[in-house]
């Protein structure tokens, strides 16, 4: 599509595009509760799953919508191999932030934009400070964790050497699987 | 119509809905997942580049993710206006400094919370990009490609997240 691609390579329409996402993000992001440290805390402690239900809704739609546009040629994948060096103990690094900030990269925003204080002074300003760390020690980490013990496959079907399709359906029926079972138990 | 736009909370199911929208049109219009981490990498680059003119040479990071104000750059800001319009519009916008569930714990000491929310947010972002993305770059754009390495990094996020909320609400905080 010459036309999106000429989109895509056009900085000042992506500036504006990207604002523009980021507002209707904030606005479903607030909408949904998850800007609530209380709500994600929550979440975390298992005392209520609005995260979980919040998240599967967005991959259920997503998963449909992205494969949609990838297979009609108007978009593209973008995954990368991925490791155990990098995403398990950058995820498990994470979770632990996760909880003691109780927001993530950007629900920490979101609340800062509902008036909370400490996410904007502390949270953000972390993250900030987090962001910089990370880019001294980059070289280190890389060579050191980040390609350590790679993932075996970089997508779900390659790994199970099923058809995409098949395992977008498997994986759309145990998600919203998932959410029926949370409303019938009541949480 | 618009009375939509002004009840406290939707649905959760709802806003996922309308978040998985935009996860599609970032991929269509924008060819790239959303995702919210890297844009703090570009602001803390600006910051330093302001500084340091020459700072992407001098450190590899900042050549992979480019200090500059652009789409992915944008998101943060734009995260910040939405939810501020859609609390107004719902009578949510309020100043505080101690959430409830924290002050239940740990008492209402503005500096103690906003020390653990600087130290939570150093930690976050020190993760997030160990892992190459967070909880909507992985959590949400990769799963839906069905990335294996995005399934693994959501998967730790839970697990770190779940363990570490214990033990700060059921250990250190009892």
């Amino acid at each position: 599509m010459p036309l999106l691609t000429r989109l895509h390579q056009n900085g000042r329409a992506q500036i504006v595009i990207g604002l523009g996402i980021g507002i209707a993000f904030g606005f479903f992001l607030q909408k949904g509760g998850v800007t609530d440290y209380n709500v994600i805390i929550g979440q975390l402690l298992l005392e209520n799953f609005v995260v979980v239900k919040v998240m599967l809704s967005a991959v259920i739609v997503a998963m449909i919508g992205v494969n949609l546009l990838v297979h009609i040629g108007y978009a593209q994948l973008h995954v990368s191999p991925g490791s155990l060096g990098s995403n398990m103990i950058g995820g498990l690094i994470f979770g632990v932030g996760f909880a003691l900030l109780g927001l993530c990269p950007g629900t920490v925003a979101g609340a800062a934009g509902t008036g909370a204080l400490d996410a904007l002074f502390g949270g953000i300003i972390g993250m900030l400070v987090g962001a910089g760390l990370f880019a001294d020690f980059y070289p280190k980490i890389k060579a050191r964790f980040l390609s350590c013990a790679p993932l075996p496959a970089q997508t779900l079907p390659e790994l199970l050497r099923l058809n995409r399709w098949v395992v977008i359906g498997i994986a759309e029926i145990v998600m919203i699987g998932i959410l029926l079972m949370l409303a019938y138990l009541g949480w | 119509m618009s009375g939509i736009l002004f009840p406290a909370t939707w649905s959760p199911y709802a806003a996922g809905v309308g978040i998985g929208v935009l996860v599609c049109l970032s991929f269509l219009l924008c060819n790239r997942p959303l995702g919210a981490s890297s844009a703090y990498v570009k602001a803390r680059g600006l910051l330093e580049k302001a500084v340091d003119p020459h700072v992407e040479e001098k450190k590899e990071y900042y050549r992979e993710i480019a200090p500059r104000v652009d789409g992915v750059l944008m998101i943060l800001p734009g995260i910040v206006i939405g939810a501020f319009i859609s609390a107004v519009l719902s009578g949510q916008f309020h100043l505080s400094w101690v959430p409830g569930l924290w002050s239940a714990t740990f008492g209402d000491n503005a500096i103690v919370r906003v020390l653990a929310a600087f130290a939570g947010g150093i930690i976050l972002a020190f993760g997030a990009r160990w892992a190459g993305g967070c909880t909507s770059g992985h959590g949400i754009s990769g799963t839906s490609q069905l990335s294996v390495a995005s399934i693994v990094s959501a998967a730790c996020f839970f697990i770190g997240g779940i363990a570490a909320a214990f033990v700060i609400f059921h250990v250190v905080g009892v």
